[in-house]
């Protein structure tokens, strides 16, 4: 999406005394994240208001299942490392293994909202849906948001590894967008360490 | 299959808006019809619509304005024209549920489409240009940027003819904009509206962000930078750290609207003070957002036209960046009378009057830059001297009511509207057209038109002073705001004299298009025409460069020994780089932000009338096209040599025939 046509000269005469330098679209995918965080940030915000205002509702103590919570927690976790592991064989240029460790991630990242849809829908059916109290409608929203994040990043992923089938070598751009998606989804992960935190550990205790 | 759209949603009983429809599809019709009428229309779209380039953008930004201006100065007179006739027994023309759709349209669109949008344009034309780079970082999302706007400005115009707008002011406060209170859809459009351009804006801020930290010229360090330069960069700051909270907050509010959530509600644990500091979170940073850019205007202008370098550049700088952050620690003085208690409001107050002082450092700055200067009296110094009274002025309201004790009194009065006004119209205002007549030789190739400059300042400053002055009496006589009908005889006659200020206003508008309009008429007169790129003796690098500049804007990137380089170099004679010209690699335009900007209309629209297969549709299309746009490699190309030299020797030829003119 972005360009390196417009970039100053200087970073391209940079380039060959060998040094590495950070393009602007990755700088540019730091600023949207630290953006993102802001948005994270304001929901955590409003949850952080909300989150005794139960009105007669179920408090987080009565409707967390802390072992399906762990399970996600641990699920998505594990998808940071083997997107850990694509990113090692995309710098060692091994495409067919990058592929297939995408395709591990993918599976992972898609189980966790999975389970996180099973633990929704189960919620609602209860009648705890997020219009049940304030507090839900914070709790709905926010770990909702994340849930939302991770299913775009299962859609770039998806995407990525589309483009990147094919007889082609990994091109200096399918590299930026592999780093993007990889800030992108460790990001996710610390999101959903707050989430955990302050949302499931202490509505529980 | 239409949600809630029906035939009924369509205002055909209310005469102004018939006939403001009638009056809207006839210019459209004109102009499209023009447009095929020249055969234009190939042309509009390879040129214009599908452009990546920063200056076009601009030009399409600034048009955005103003078409938005008109639309917003309309509400502006509808709103004085009722209360000077709704005293007493005379009920005004405009009903409640009208006049409430005004001000609230008045204010997002003032907001929103034309301040945010000016803004936008002005930093879009120059930016790139004053740090010696030929586009900014990512020249298609600057393109989305615009699109994104665009839509946000379409469906909010689109409310005047289909449905209804919002009625619970410019910030739509809960509870009054729940689903409860306001069942219509004017509140969705406002959402929707706001949502999708704010997107756009954070787009810019990004784009802008890295476009001054990865791109300026070789040499240009960060106290090299100039002015206008640094205060883009301090908004793109503002609108990365800000816009995401109003992206929550309206999320929020969706969700209170759409899914029977309960953040702002009365019931089940909503609280509505939760909206409020949120919005301001937001909303305070944002005023600097629009005026800070403004700040960096009027030292351009300030300097060049004092023939001077800026007074005190660093501490131009330091204070800019003070404000950035205090910015945000003011946000409560919205609400001091929302008991937040002493201590709390004491704080808010302190940091509000602290902001004075940057403030104060840059007014001096600016003085002391005339002083002994050999000032030209340009429109655009008109515009600026009349900033600094008027701004002043503003300023001082702005710390009284930062006092929470007089805020307790003032709060919500029309006293309030006076100071904010006073500082946006006289700062962000007077500062954008400022900039309009400072750059415009650099985006045409000819300058406006002094004498209806000045009468447009005139008219403006003068029927800025009849409109608000009263407002401020007003506000102290304990006129309340968005009244649409009053009995006190002692607040009367006041209200006539905002009415002629409004109408000396609009003689102020009707100056400005005049100026529009003699200017193209006269662009080829000698004295018009601007051959050299520097009509105004400028000092930073977008006056290196021919007017208007080649697509790619330098030919060599220029080397950068010190603030002003270009001005140095121009008084020590010091010409031509003598560097080798080298095919320039750009971005080719690209039809995606169309397409985008196509399916997030239909897509705000939607959503907006509940027709939720359109916004699956549409929401698919979004993802698609980007898709499509990621796995395009056709996406650059690179100007061949011969065709810099070409310019080169265009440009150099005009600069011959001026210096043979003189």
């Amino acid at each position: 999406m972005a360009h390196e046509a417009t970039m100053s000269p200087l970073a391209h005469a940079d380039d060959h005394h060998g040094e590495h330098h950070e393009t602007p679209n990755v700088f540019g995918f730091w600023l949207y994240l630290m953006t993102d965080c802001i948005l994270f940030g304001s929901i955590f915000a409003a949850f952080a208001v909300l989150r005794n205002q139960f009105a007669g509702g179920p408090s987080g103590k009565e409707l967390f299942d802390l072992t399906n919570v762990g399970i996600e927690t641990a699920i998505l976790l594990f998808s940071s490392i083997t997107y850990g592991f694509a990113s090692l064989n995309a710098m060692a240029k091994n495409k067919t293994m990058v592929l297939l460790w995408l395709a591990v991630t993918f599976v992972l990242g898609a189980s966790f909202v999975g389970l996180e849809l099973n633990e929704f829908s189960s919620m609602i059916a209860e009648g705890n849906g997020p219009d049940r109290s304030a507090f839900l409608s914070a709790f709905f929203t926010l770990v909702g948001t994340h849930g939302l994040h991770v299913t775009c990043g299962l859609i770039w992923m998806l995407v990525l590894m589309v483009q990147m089938m094919g007889p082609q070598d990994l091109s200096e751009r399918m590299m930026n967008k592999l780093t993007c998606l990889s800030l992108f989804w460790h990001f996710l992960d610390i999101v959903w360490i707050c989430v955990f935190s302050f949302v499931y550990l202490a509505g529980v205790m | 299959m239409l949600g809630k759209l029906s035939l009924s949603a369509i205002p055909l009983d209310v005469p102004i808006l018939v006939g403001t429809f009638i009056g809207v599809a006839v210019i459209g019709l004109a102009v499209l019809g023009a447009v095929t009428y020249y055969g234009k229309w190939g042309y509009l779209w390879r040129e214009w619509l599908t452009t990546v380039d920063h200056k076009r953008l601009a030009v399409m930004y600034v048009i955005l304005a103003i078409v938005m201006l008109f639309r917003g100065f309309a509400d502006a007179i509808m709103m004085r024209t009722q209360l000077a006739l709704a005293y007493k027994g005379n009920p005004g023309y405009l009903p409640p549920h009208h006049y409430d759709q005004i001000f609230s349209a008045h204010g997002t669109i003032m907001i929103f489409f034309m301040a945010m949008a000016f803004m936008t344009g002005l930093m879009n034309l120059v930016v790139p240009l004053q740090i010696g780079a030929r586009d900014v970082a990512f020249p298609f999302l600057n393109s989305l940027s615009f699109y994104m706007t665009l839509v946000g400005a379409l469906l909010i115009n689109i409310s005047l003819f289909i449905g209804e707008f919002a009625q619970c002011g410019w910030l739509v406060y809960p509870p009054l904009s729940e689903m409860q209170f306001s069942p219509g859809v004017g509140v969705d459009y406002y959402i929707w509206a706001v949502q999708i351009s704010g997107v756009g804006t954070l787009l810019t801020g990004v784009n802008f962000f890295t476009t001054i930290v990865k791109m300026r010229a070789p040499g240009m360090g960060w106290m090299q930078m100039p002015v206008f330069t640094w205060t883009a960069f301090c908004t793109t700051v503002l609108i990365m750290v800000s816009f995401p909270v109003l992206t929550v907050t309206l999320a929020l509010l969706s969700l209170d609207r759409y899914l029977g959530m309960h953040f702002f509600t009365n019931d089940a644990g909503g609280n509505v003070m939760l909206y409020l500091s949120m919005i301001w979170t937001w909303g305070h940073p944002e005023v600097y957002i629009l005026v800070i850019p403004a700040f960096g205007v009027f030292s351009e202008v300030t300097a060049t036209f004092s023939q001077k370098p800026l007074f005190g550049y660093k501490t131009m700088v330091y204070a800019t960046c003070s404000i950035m952050v205090l910015s945000f620690v003011v946000w409560v003085h919205h609400f001091f009378t929302m008991g937040a208690g002493a201590n709390v409001n004491t704080f808010f107050g302190i940091m509000t009057m602290i902001i004075a002082v940057p403030t104060g450092v840059k007014i001096y700055n600016w003085l002391f830059t005339m002083y002994k200067g050999r000032v030209e009296f340009t429109a655009p110094m008109y515009w600026t001297i009349g900033f600094m009274i008027t701004f002043s002025i503003g300023g001082m309201t702005g710390v009284m009511m930062a006092m929470p004790a007089a805020d307790w009194i003032l709060h919500n009065s029309l006293f309030l509207i006076a100071h904010f006004h006073n500082v946006i119209i006289g700062g962000v205002y007077f500062g954008y057209i400022a900039g309009m007549g400072f750059w415009f030789p650099k985006a045409f190739g000819f300058k406006l038109n002094e004498a209806w400059g000045k009468r447009a300042f005139w008219c403006w400053f003068i029927g800025f002073y009849l409109a608000f002055v009263p407002l401020y009496i007003l506000g102290l006589e304990g006129m309340t705001r968005r009244m649409n009908h009053y009995d006190n005889p002692d607040w009367y006659p006041w209200m006539l004299v905002a009415e002629a200020g409004a109408i000396v206003i609009a003689c102020g508008i009707a100056c400005q298009l005049t100026q529009l309009y003699v200017s193209i008429r006269d662009r080829n007169l000698p004295e018009n025409l601007d051959l050299t790129g520097d009509p105004w003796n400028g000092r930073t690098l977008e006056w290196a460069i021919s007017s208007p500049p080649p697509a790619y804007n330098f030919a060599v990137i220029p080397d950068i020994h010190g603030l002003d380089t270009f001005h140095t170099e121009k008084q020590l004679g010091l010409k031509a780089h003598g560097k080798p010209l080298a095919p320039i690699h750009m971005p080719k335009n690209t039809s995606a932000g169309v397409f985008i900007g196509l399916f997030a209309f239909l897509f705000g629209f939607a959503s907006i009338w509940y027709i939720w297969w359109l916004a699956a549709i549409s929401l698919i299309g979004i993802v698609a096209t980007m898709i499509l746009r990621s796995a395009n490699r056709d996406v650059d190309y690179y100007v061949p040599v011969s065709e810099i030299e070409h310019n080169e020797e265009v440009y150099s030829r005009r600069i011959a025939a001026a210096q043979a003119a003189e």
